[in-house]
């Protein structure tokens, strides 16, 4: 596939600016010269089969992973971009693997989120709790559970939960429907539309490229560490290359889906 | 052996047991959230009695010197680091406690009559010395290398033990120095007499647990550190970050290591390198507890300090044999359960 | 006839800019060292033969430790202990008078003592061992504190031993009847042990047994899935570093000629454990390098400092401890890599003689037998069920994907057939045995050999090394086999096995690359070719095409069918459907850890359930 000359034009505003981001592993570039934008109150979604380098694109962007290459946030250039400030400024991400506090009770988990917040004074988590619970009333009936012995779809809804109580300008999801059941996946989406309404903006890397595109505005398509595609996530899900890659089949080499 | 003489021994072994039970703690926190194993623990005990000894002396305690000169150094570090991110009031904060707090207190301790200021003031002076130690240790020593394995790790806390015990002699001289005790009160219990210390020590030590699990149940840093435990990742993205934990847990250790030598000075002569043994000590019971558990590594501080007042009767010669081979039948349960073979970092 | 294999036929401009330099051999580096040792006493003053003499003690005590530490991942604090106990065995039996008839000839001679040290010392080791080692990360080197403290201890406090005076008197040892009693007689013999041990464990490494005790740290898992018994290469370890410490206090002993307590007490074993991470824990030279370091540094503070600061303090210990930090702060890997790169020298590839006889090769089943077969198997994690009910086989000559999306139980179903996990309910036979309740060495014999999903190599060893570790079990040579080089022409079989692997899978111009080096699709590629190695009759893969670029999945492709036109079963864990339909005979899919369709992938591709599962979502 060759470099579309497309950008992403719904974002005036860019919440999130990403520019020839690069990430080494020892002597191997696992992530090569990728550039993205996500605009005010958009959903921009990544996708790519496994191991193309989309959950270590997250990692750099949130400082967790050492990088080169050029990351605005909000305005404001990182030179090195570093976890703690990211989250103070308002960046959250949700990892691949939940990383929840497995002995420690919902309600805690979910306090903790509000960490950085009530560092810097900002002490109104009784609050976001309330809302968080609103939005997953399952969380409030679970509250004093050990996260650790909840189900696959309440993790995920808690680790998202934990990332609201942040109150995130920018929410990164890594794999939110990964191995769940089609329901809670339709659930999690109908969550992360909702999330977009209320004014956060979310960068959405997913396995699931056809629910991934239907909810997203815009998307990037990355392949062996490299921004292979990119458009309106709209375009992109008629694309012929993704439909035999990624969401139909029948094409000439019996591809039929690549995730 | 009669019944008086248990008595005693048992005395003796439970008071003990409190101190190695609250460093046992200590340890198991400072590796839980770290990863670091802190040899040095028991020189912060041996720096809390004997800065107090130097102050019911009369003199300026040395250890003073060494706050102020870390002090710059994390200054120097962290404020300049500040400044050119055009960071101001981070390094305007840097700067006050690390700079004019040390100062601040060395000036109290030269202008003040320190010796015959009450003994409460005089130990509240010397955990305002000791304990911002235990941050500034990690900041300097531990954050630079933080991500590396737990051997390197290791071998910066035994390098800083040897450091800090050549600091002791420097600071405290090779004599041995005993405090007085904080209550020269002392109660009958059927035939037992217990010493006014030893209540303190029981009584510190069980508020000072009692105080640490609410903390770690109830506030937002004491669950930050818990969660930093369970899940580094986790709690990095958070905004917990490693270096706040770090010196978070730092402050608490130091504070424990402080008071636990504020405590046994009455009670035990303590000489400049005597902390290292008795850290030791807090070790066994750490183990016992598998450097997880909290309540058992606290039976285990009871059960090392019982074990080391008996055998001190039975067979004093052979004390120490005694306590740090009640680790082996410990490691044979652990290896009898340990069944497959699991990846080390 | 032994070809030497050119590293890289087409030098990349890395590899070229390595070779630029001229480099010196090494022969030359090590003559001109060896002289250096040998002139040195008679140009030096006592002063510094005697500091050599205790360099080349440390050292030794120190190579221990880059075995078990630096190689190995263990750490011990106790060395100094086994110290003692060489120096204790031969300083009690020496000198004394009453011994008993039975014993009292060991005591003739202090070649007999040092018999019967080793022996003591490694029955202690063995013990120690057993108890601590099989313990996971921080448990050794805290148990090795107390038992080196309780030894300690009971030197000081037995009086048979001469409690904390100490035992004097010691004969000199006598070598083709001269007595070695002065510091430069005992200086030859000190580095000769030295060398002598720096060759065996230069020589162990580079072996069968080496790269089973190089996998310790950080590839266990991988090291029993090619059946090495990585306990025992725990234990093997353990007692070779033990037995240097051991030699060490017997020579120290006899150069002294008197020992007391101090020397072997947790201090001193925490000083051994500094040389050997400060000269270099990973490198059989930053033994030396490390105790030179260590010990000039700490002769030289304590003569320099006092003059400086007057001698009212200890700082040296002050000075020397913060030094070390420093030390780890700027040098994690010790002091001996950066001299290593200031001294320029060559290193010549590993030859492969193509004249080697092939290792033996199992006969592979005829073709349609079955191989592997789950029936109803059921696996739960508390309330949650990873795999429910699932069978499948696998035959001799066919390849069989398992596919479904993230999630479905692939992995645990995997980790059931390979026998890392046991089935709640239901069981997995292979060759018609059941894979339940034998470890990974045993299954790995019986002729399964497997990849992992996260890619499980050593990263700083040759391509070819690690490919090499394949062929652990279709080798039987040991360790001091190994350490007199008695192990070359099995060790040339392995590797000519290894390259005949490696040029199979198309990694020939990687052969003696670090394998950390690879790209993570080239890496996946390797651990095919470790899996072959070990020339297995069924090969289990998770996700082998994972990150392959499109032309290395081709080519991937094209070896599995190479194979399976051999008779080689094959199972595949995977993603891609691209990959997988193109070259899989049947197909298995999961979700939500049952069985939702199996067949040929012409029927699968059409298979509603099989569509609904991986469009599942938003409709």
């Amino acid at each position: 596939m060759t470099q579309t000359p497309q950008t992403n034009a719904g974002a005036n505003n860019p919440v999130l600016e990403i520019k020839d981001l690069c990430v080494s592993y020892g002597k191997v570039e696992a992530l090569t010269n990728a550039s993205l934008t996500v605009g005010e109150g958009q959903i921009v979604t990544v996708i790519g089969p496994n191991g193309a380098g989309k959950t270590t694109m997250l990692s750099a962007i949130m400082g967790v992973l050492g990088s080169k290459g050029r990351v605005a946030f909000d305005g404001t250039l990182e030179v090195v971009p570093e976890v703690e400030r990211m989250v103070a400024r308002g960046m959250n991400l949700v990892p691949e693997k939940r990383e929840l506090f497995g002995e420690m009770s919902v309600e805690d988990n979910l306090v903790l989120g509000a960490f950085q917040r009530y560092r810097m004074g900002k002490r109104d988590h009784k609050q976001t709790l309330e809302e968080v619970y609103a939005l997953f009333p399952r969380l409030k009936e679970r509250r004093d559970q050990a996260a650790g012995t909840m189900s696959g779809g309440e993790r995920q809804m808690l680790a998202v939960g934990r990332a609201l109580m942040a109150k995130p300008k920018l929410l990164m999801l890594d794999e939110p429907s990964l191995g769940l059941a089609p329901l809670i996946v339709r659930e999690i989406f109908r969550i992360i539309a909702e999330l977009r309404r209320r004014g956060v903006s979310i960068l959405l890397v997913e396995q699931n490229a056809r629910a991934a595109l239907q909810v997203a505005d815009y998307a990037y398509v990355l392949e062996t560490g490299q921004i292979a595609m990119e458009g309106p996530a709209h375009e992109l899900a008629d694309d012929p290359r993704v439909i035999e890659a990624y969401l139909g089949f029948g094409g000439k080499h019996q591809a039929m889906l690549s995730t | 052996m009669d019944m008086s003489i248990a008595l005693i021994l048992g005395q003796d072994g439970i008071t003990n047991g409190a101190i190695y039970a609250l460093l046992a703690l200590a340890l198991v926190l400072v590796f839980a959230v770290t990863r670091v194993i802190f040899i040095q623990q028991g020189e912060f005990v041996a720096y809390g009695a004997l800065t107090l000894a130097m102050m019911q002396a009369g003199t300026v305690p040395a250890t003073v010197w060494l706050l102020v000169a870390m002090g710059v150094l994390v200054t120097v570090f962290d404020a300049g680091a500040a400044l050119r991110a055009g960071r101001h009031r981070r390094a305007a904060a840097v700067a006050g406690w690390n700079l004019i707090y040390p100062l601040a207190l060395a000036a109290i301790m030269a202008m003040l009559p320190v010796a015959s200021l009450p003994l409460l003031v005089q130990v509240f002076l010397t955990l305002a010395i000791v304990v911002p130690m235990g941050p500034q240790m990690y900041r300097l020593m531990y954050q630079p290398v933080a991500s590396a394995p737990v051997l390197i790790l290791l071998i910066v806390s035994v390098a800083l033990h040897i450091a800090m015990v050549g600091l002791g002699l420097l600071f405290f001289g090779a004599e041995g120095q005993r405090t007085p005790a904080f209550s020269d009160a002392s109660f009958e219990l059927g035939t037992l007499m217990v010493s006014g210390q030893t209540v303190w020590v029981l009584v510190v030590s069980a508020l000072l647990i009692g105080a640490l699990y609410q903390f770690f149940e109830r506030t937002l840093y004491g669950k930050a550190l818990r969660a930093t435990a369970i899940n580094r990742v986790g709690a990095q993205l958070m905004g917990i970050s490693p270096a706040l934990a770090g010196k978070l847990t730092f402050f608490l250790a130091a504070f424990i290591g402080a008071l636990s030598g504020v405590l046994i000075a009455p009670i035990t002569t303590i000489y400049y390198d005597t902390g290292f043994l008795i850290a030791l000590k807090g070790f066994v019971a750490a183990i016992i507890g598998g450097l997880a558990s909290y309540p058992i590594a606290a039976l285990g501080a009871l059960l090392v300090g019982l074990l080391e007042s008996f055998s001190s009767f039975w067979a004093s010669a052979y004390k120490e044999v005694i306590v740090f081979t009640l680790i082996i039948p410990v490691l044979l349960w652990r290896s009898l359960n340990t069944g497959h073979v699991e990846e080390e970092e | 006839m032994t070809v030497r294999l050119p590293a890289d036929p087409v030098p990349s401009d890395a590899s070229a800019a390595r070779r630029r330099p001229a480099l010196l051999s090494s022969r030359l580096v090590l003559g001109v060292f060896l002289v250096l040792l040998l002139v040195v006493p008679a140009i030096l003053s006592p002063y510094y033969v005697t500091l050599l003499n205790y360099i080349g003690l440390y050292a030794m005590v120190a190579l221990g430790l880059v075995l078990l530490t630096g190689v190995g991942g263990l750490t011990s604090f106790g060395q100094a202990a086994f110290v003692g106990l060489g120096a204790y065995t031969t300083a009690a039996l020496t000198t004394a008078t009453d011994l008993p008839a039975w014993l009292a000839w060991v005591g003739a001679s202090p070649w007999l003592t040092l018999v019967a040290g080793l022996l003591i010392t490694a029955a202690v080791a063995v013990v120690l061992g057993s108890l601590t080692l099989k313990l996971s990360g921080h448990f050794l080197p805290l148990g090795t504190i107390a038992w080196g403290i309780s030894l300690y201890f009971l030197f000081g406090t037995m009086q048979s031993l001469g409690g904390h005076t100490g035992i004097s008197g010691i004969p000199p040892i006598t070598l083709f009847g001269r007595a070695l009693d002065d510091g430069r007689e005992i200086y030859y013999l000190i580095w000769a042990f030295l060398l002598v041990a720096m060759l065996t464990t230069h020589n162990l490494l580079d072996s069968r047994e080496g790269r089973a005790i190089r996998a310790l740290k950080g590839g266990r898992v991988m090291a029993e899935a090619m059946g090495v018994d990585t306990a025992r290469a725990r234990m093997v370890i353990f007692v070779i570093a033990a037995l240097l410490a051991c030699a060490s206090g017997w020579l120290y002993a006899h150069m002294q000629r008197f020992v007391n307590p101090t020397p072997f007490g947790v201090h001193i074993g925490i000083e051994y454990l500094f040389m050997a991470v400060i000269g270099g824990a990973g490198y059989v030279w930053g033994a030396i390098v490390g105790a030179s370091v260590i010990t000039v540094l700490k002769q030289w503070l304590q003569d320099l400092l006092p003059q400086l600061l007057g001698s009212s303090g200890n700082f040296e210990m002050i000075v020397f401890g913060v030094l070390m930090v420093l030390v780890l702060h700027r040098a994690r890997e010790g002091v001996w890599p950066i001299l290593k790169k200031l001294v320029p020298v060559r290193t010549a590839p590993k030859t492969i003689d193509t004249a080697a006889e092939p290792l033996p090769r199992r006969t592979l089943p005829a073709a349609g037998e079955r191989i592997l077969e789950a029936k109803n198997v059921t696996r739960k994690f508390g309330g949650l069920v990873a795999n429910d009910n699932m069978s499948l086989e696998v035959r001799a000559g066919e390849i069989l994907a398992l596919i479904g999306p993230n999630g479905a139980g692939k992995s645990t179903m995997f980790n059931q057939l390979s026998g890392v996990d046991t089935p709640t309910s239901g069981e997995v036979l292979f060759l018609g045995k059941p894979v339940a309740g034998h470890n990974s060495r045993e299954i790995a014999r019986m002729g399964m050999s497997r990849t992992f999903q996260h890619v499980k190599l050593l990263p700083t060893m040759t391509v070819l090394e690690n490919v090499a570790i394949g062929a652990h079990l279709r080798s039987d040579k040991g360790v001091l086999s190994a350490a007199w080089r008695l192990d070359r022409a099995e060790e040339a079989r392995i590797l000519k096995e290894a390259a005949r692997q490696i040029e199979r899978v198309g990694l020939q111009d990687h052969m003696f690359d670090e394998a950390g080096s690879l790209a993570l699709g080239q890496q996946r590629i390797l651990e095919i070719a470790r899996a072959l190695c070990a020339d297995p009759c069924l090969l289990l893969l998770d996700e082998p095409a994972a990150g392959l670029r499109f032309k290395e999945k081709a080519a991937l492709s094209e070896l599995l069918r190479k194979l399976r036109a051999e008779g080689m079963a094959t199972l595949i864990v995977e993603h891609d459907m691209d990959f997988v339909m193109g070259l899989v005979d049947r197909v298995v899919v999961m979700e939500f850890g049952h069985k939702i369709a199996e067949g040929l992938p012409d029927e699968i591709q059409n298979n509603p359930a099989v569509l609904e599962a991986y469009l599942g979502g938003v409709d």
